[in-house]
């Protein structure tokens, strides 16, 4: 079975060159790819992401308030029972909030500049860890 | 380099060009003359220097007046106000949908109170500024006018622009509110509203920059903006209130400067002479200063690159250049650690020397055009226009712009464009230094950047509160409600009645929910 993943934008931001691009690499390689687009509230995010049963929810945030806005999506995975799809973010995101972002519930973190292929497989290995913890 | 070379944005070029390739000498008067492909003014930038315009503010209205200060105090000259997505989107800074986001990417206004102290010991007369605000632009020159009335300065002195063009904002920024047919008029009340009352300002910067960051080549950037502003520039016509020479002067254009030197040259030599031809071809303009083509531009955007990130220096160096040669009226040039974070003060200031050294050191604005009658330049002029003309009539195909956006189908231009770019990169194909070419494993810099305060916004948060607390709630209902029954109307000038609700420290939120009751919402195509 593909590897299903929700691409969304959380906030206000509305730069999406970077989620679009990355939507469809991942559709190019085998992916299942639902992007919401833009001004996505956080447990709306959730939503969609346990009805539609992805393994990987992907934030594309670039208006610097992707520590919060990670937060709060990771917080309604939990509250909505999903703890076992993994949370992603990417944007313009200064190195030394990675950590912030992993402490919030990011299982991984691609700032500006990041390889897209790298992106790819990184997805990729999230999603087997999904589909294990789902065994 | 061996086969087939061509333009970033697929213009095929020969290994060198000659006598044959100019276009004849009527195509190219001097400078200063329809259809003003070698610019504007007959002597460049000898008469006027283009404004040097950083794009900056954040926070409160406090810290963004303190940094205008410093840049006015620096040499700059003109004002850029940055404004944080709440207010660009119409919401307020205590709407709890949107906290994390107060006086983030810009300044928070919410009420006439914010926009007093903004532009505190600024004096509106003698600057001019530019405000990046499309969706709720028509509130924010609200603001702008009963300011400067605070300031005792008179409406026709206020100089600046507006960039309040809402179509590129469906396809590529995402700050819209209403769904296009409102917007447009919404947009045609603030370019009547300014044509008589606000004449030294621009009512829209029509902007293609987004277009670029977004993904669009040189060519799709600037030949989207031309047809952007002519559905503009139709909507207003089509009024029957205003002839073209009425308002066409205080209508600007925006782009984005990326970084194959010669083609964004000929990008500006193109749009100039094609918006000129259109203003007096479409329009039937008279003036000939409602055909010229007054554009900014930023150098940066998605021409920078995280790793190496020192190397932006110099791309923001070139491209300046290259805007200079092009004939821009004003610039921005981009931070180089614009990849990572809101600039620091150290950083800006550097961006801001670029053009410095550029106006002052190079010599280059000494002359008018100085790669007129270039054989190279004159033919990828041309080149140029001729894509720009193919371009625009696709989009007539589609039925117009409004269309091509609703249908996703302009997004959909700019989305296979940027993949198509992301692939010649990390192929290897289009090389940039640092990062597919002489890479070091280097690690990112460590930014200082911008740590929002959270005292900031809760200090946003006390003076709304406050503002809310002592004005007027009769004035509030009384201009709130002439908002509403005027917006059911088409036939209404809506500006008026904008100013007065800023006057009455309406919010921003509150004039937004008033127009979104009668008006509706966007709803994106979501297509990638």
């Amino acid at each position: 079975m593909p590897t299903r993943v929700l691409i969304a934008k959380p906030g206000l931001d509305g730069h999406d060159r970077g989620a679009k691009l990355i939507s469809r690499a991942l559709r190019d390689a085998g992916f299942e790819v639902i992007y919401l687009g833009l001004r996505q509230r956080p447990d709306a995010i959730a939503k969609v992401a346990v009805q539609e049963d992805v393994h990987v929810v992907g934030l594309s945030i670039l208006s610097g308030a992707h520590v919060p806005l990670t937060q709060k999506t990771a917080d309604a995975l939990r509250d909505a029972g999903a703890d076992d799809i993994k949370l992603v973010v990417g944007g313009t995101i200064p190195q030394r909030d990675i950590p912030r972002l992993e402490a919030a519930g990011a299982a991984a973190v691609f700032p500006t500049g990041t390889d897209l292929e790298a992106v790819v497989e990184a997805m990729r290995a999230l999603g087997q860890e999904t589909d294990a913890l789902r065994a | 380099m061996n086969g087939d070379v061509s333009t970033e944005a697929g213009i095929p070029l020969a290994p060198s060009y000659g006598p044959d390739d100019l276009p004849p000498t009527e195509q190219i008067p001097p400078p200063g003359s329809f259809p003003f492909t070698r610019g504007n003014f007959p002597t460049g930038y000898r008469g006027r220097l283009w404004t040097f315009r950083q794009y900056s503010g954040f926070g409160t209205a406090e810290e963004s007046n303190e940094r205008y200060r410093y840049l006015l105090g620096q040499g700059g000259t003109g004002l850029s106000v940055a404004l944080d997505l709440p207010t660009q989107c119409g919401y307020d800074s205590d709407d709890p949908d949107v906290e994390e986001e107060v006086g983030r990417v810009g300044v928070a206004l919410d009420t006439l109170a914010d926009a007093e102290i903004l532009f505190d010991s600024i004096p509106l007369d003698q600057v001019s500024t530019s405000f990046t605000i499309n969706g709720t632009a028509a509130i924010l020159l609200a603001f702008y006018v009963a300011v400067g009335e605070k300031q005792g300065v008179d409406r026709a002195k206020l100089r600046g622009t507006i960039q309040n063009d809402i179509l590129k904002e469906y396809v590529a920024r995402g700050t819209w509110i209403w769904p296009p047919k409102p917007s447009l008029r919404l947009i045609a009340d603030t370019i009547e509203f300014c044509a008589t009352d606000v004449p030294k300002f621009n009512a829209i910067s029509v902007a293609g920059a987004h277009f670029r960051d977004a993904g669009a080549n040189a060519a799709q950037e600037m030949a989207f903006t031309l047809q952007d502003g002519i559905t503009y520039c139709d909507e207003v016509i089509s009024r029957g209130r205003m002839t073209i020479d009425e308002f066409a002067p205080q209508v600007s254009f925006f782009f984005y400067t990326h970084g194959d030197f010669f083609e964004e040259i000929a990008k500006y030599r193109a749009g100039r002479r094609r918006w000129a031809h259109i203003v007096k071809e479409r329009y039937g303009a008279k003036d000939e200063r409602s055909c010229m083509f007054r554009v900014g531009c930023v150098a940066g955007g998605a021409s920078l690159y995280a790793p190496q990130a020192h190397n932006n220096i110099v791309r923001v160096a070139y491209e300046a250049m290259a805007s200079v040669l092009g004939g821009v009226q004003s610039m921005f040039t981009a931070a180089w650690d614009e990849p990572f974070a809101l600039p620091t003060e150290e950083s800006t200031t550097l961006a801001l020397r670029t053009q410095q050294v550029l106006a002052y050191e190079t010599g280059v604005a000494r002359v008018a055009d100085p790669l007129g009658g270039s054989y190279y330049v004159e033919a990828l002029t041309d080149a140029m226009e001729e894509r720009l003309v193919a371009i625009m009539d696709d989009l007539e195909q589609q039925g117009g712009m409004v269309q091509a956006i609703e249908q996703g189908y302009l997004q959909r231009l700019i989305a296979d464009e940027a993949f198509r770019v992301q692939q010649d990169v990390s192929s290897g194909e289009r090389v940039v230094v640092g990062v597919n070419k002489f890479a070091t494993d280097e690690p990112a810099p460590e930014v200082e950047g911008y740590e929002l305060d959270e005292k900031g916004r809760l200090r946003q948060l006390e003076r709304l509160t406050e503002v809310k607390r002592t004005r007027s709630a009769a004035d509030v209902r009384t201009t709130l409600g002439a908002l509403e029954k005027a917006a059911a109307r088409e036939d209404e000038n809506l500006m008026p009645l904008l100013v007065d609700c800023a006057k009455a420290y309406c919010t921003v939120g509150e004039m937004v929910k008033v127009l979104k009751d009668q008006w509706g919402e966007f709803q994106q195509p979501r297509v990638f």
